[in-house]
């Protein structure tokens, strides 16, 4: 079935198998590799993208669901030429081992840092009414869909710290 | 995944009409719990309606409570001013499941309709009587027993139902509104919207094939604190093995049945002024002891006594 979602800035149509999912579309047939499929069960986050600014996990999502979808992967925050900030916060602070989890992961940083901008509440939170202070406790909590096998987590947090501190 | 056809629906009453004349079909909002399940053909529809784009997604105030949309998302939900200023229970319950990704895609409606993370409903090799009926409960005599319900199960099924949301809407008195393939619709309450699995565990709810939620509606906040309390395998994004909900005086708890379980006898006792542990011992008094599940039923009672006490202190979740 056809299906036109923006990816990147570009509109993309595409015919294809109602069962293709979003993450199947961007890697398979757009040529997007970035995104990663990891579990394939939105347990790992590996395939983080945003979707209208919105972070998900687009292996549990069916192209067909997002026709007219505005859609952000890790080829479009940034180039090797021009970081995004998370990118390069990322490098600096040595943010990963393998690399695998890395794109789902900044993805996932650049969703939750407007998530967190905006007000919104986490488990962690003493008050959920009350405003949003991007400890570590809450870093690691808001990020705990995704999943980093090589364990950099502590270089995960202090990464998404940086940015934090410098959007702040 | 094996194939099925999709259409996204134009309006609710098609959408619903769709769905009733068609024994294969199914609703699709978030796709978070359904297309996982699809995956691991444990789900087989053969159509698939989307009604992730009907307009049920915003907030209104209703007589001094709240009606909620049924394709509003949990993350938007658990964000909306008017839910953290007058359901701090329900704001902690959501953002105490899942993940911020599946919780920018899972909806109000869907989250009430999510399946058991039963590992045996999950295992297609072992047999499960929701899965396949008949074919037996492998959790019976199983080796996982964290998730087992403890209150209202039957030889047929011992899983529990996984939402922490449905819980805290338990214990606030929320209830669904529907729409019914003869384009009527109905309200009723969360507690009685899910079914104890008796000799069907495969029906899992009180719905008419085709009955679409359109909204949850929310009564006045409470007078009394309103708690959520989890506990899990680890810090965050997995399921509880037992969860307590309290706003003022009800009382209702996750994990523990193939339903959210409402709490009676712990609001009686509490009404009769029984301190918090002997009101969550007259509840755990009548749960189903078997040779496993007692660690569980001592968890849920410290936890339901600890949430109760809480809530005298303070009015946040």
């Amino acid at each position: 079935m056809k299906t036109t979602i923006t990816v990147n800035g570009l509109a993309r149509t595409l015919d294809v198998d109602s069962r293709t999912t979003l993450l199947d579309a961007l890697r398979e047939h757009l040529g997007l590799i970035g995104s990663k499929k990891g579990c394939d069960h939105g347990q790992c986050g590996a395939c983080t993208v945003l979707v209208n600014g919105a972070r998900i996990n687009s292996c549990l999502s069916l192209l067909a669901m997002h026709d007219g979808d505005q859609v952000t992967t890790i080829e479009g925050l940034g180039s090797a030429d021009n970081l995004h900030p998370v990118q390069q916060a990322f490098l600096e602070n040595d943010a990963f081992q393998c690399g695998y989890c890395t794109p789902g992961q900044i993805c996932s940083t650049v969703g939750m840092l407007q998530e967190a901008a905006d007000g919104w509440p986490s488990q962690v939170m003493e008050d959920v009414a009350g405003l949003v202070d991007l400890t570590e406790a809450e870093i690691r909590e808001r990020m705990s869909g995704n999943i980093c096998r090589c364990s950099a987590y502590p270089q995960i947090v202090a990464a998404i710290r940086s940015v934090a501190g410098d959007a702040a | 995944m094996r194939p099925f056809t999709y259409e996204r629906a134009a309006d609710a009453l098609s959408a619903v009409k769709a769905v009733a004349e068609n024994p294969g079909a199914k609703f699709l909002a978030g796709g978070t719990n359904l297309l996982d399940l699809m995956k691991l053909d444990i789900e087989r529809p053969t159509h698939l309606v989307d009604v992730g784009r009907l307009p049920f997604a915003g907030v209104e105030d209703v007589n001094g409570g709240l009606r909620v949309g049924g394709a509003m998302v949990n993350s938007k939900l658990a964000a909306h001013p008017r839910v953290r200023e007058l359901y701090p229970v329900l704001v902690r319950a959501l953002v105490s499941g899942a993940s911020g990704q599946l919780r920018n895609k899972a909806t109000t409606a869907g989250n009430l309709l999510q399946r058991t993370r039963c590992a045996y409903f999950y295992d297609t090799t072992k047999p499960c009587n929701k899965r396949q009926p008949g074919s037996g409960c492998s959790a019976l005599e199983g080796v996982h027993g964290a998730h087992d319900a403890i209150f209202g199960a039957s030889k047929a099924c011992i899983a529990s139902h996984p939402s922490d949301m449905a819980v805290a809407l338990t214990a606030l008195g929320a209830s669904v509104e529907t729409l019914t393939p003869t384009g009527a619709s109905r309200t009723l309450a969360v507690q009685d919207l899910h079914r104890l699995p008796g000799d069907t565990p495969q029906v899992e709810t009180d719905l008419a094939p085709g009955e679409l939620i359109t909204a949850v509606l929310l009564p006045p906040p409470p007078e009394g604190g309103q708690v959520y309390r989890k506990v899990r395998g680890r810090a965050s994004y997995a399921h509880g093995i037992a969860s307590v909900a309290v706003a003022g005086g009800r009382v209702a708890l996750g994990a523990v049945a193939h339903k959210p379980w409402r709490a009676a006898h712990i609001e009686d006792a509490l009404a009769a002024g029984a301190s918090p542990a002997e009101a969550a011992e007259a509840e755990m008094a009548k749960a189903d002891r078997s040779d496993r599940n007692a660690l569980k039923i001592a968890l849920v009672g410290r936890l339901a006594a600890a949430a109760i006490e809480e809530s005298k202190t303070r009015r946040v979740a």
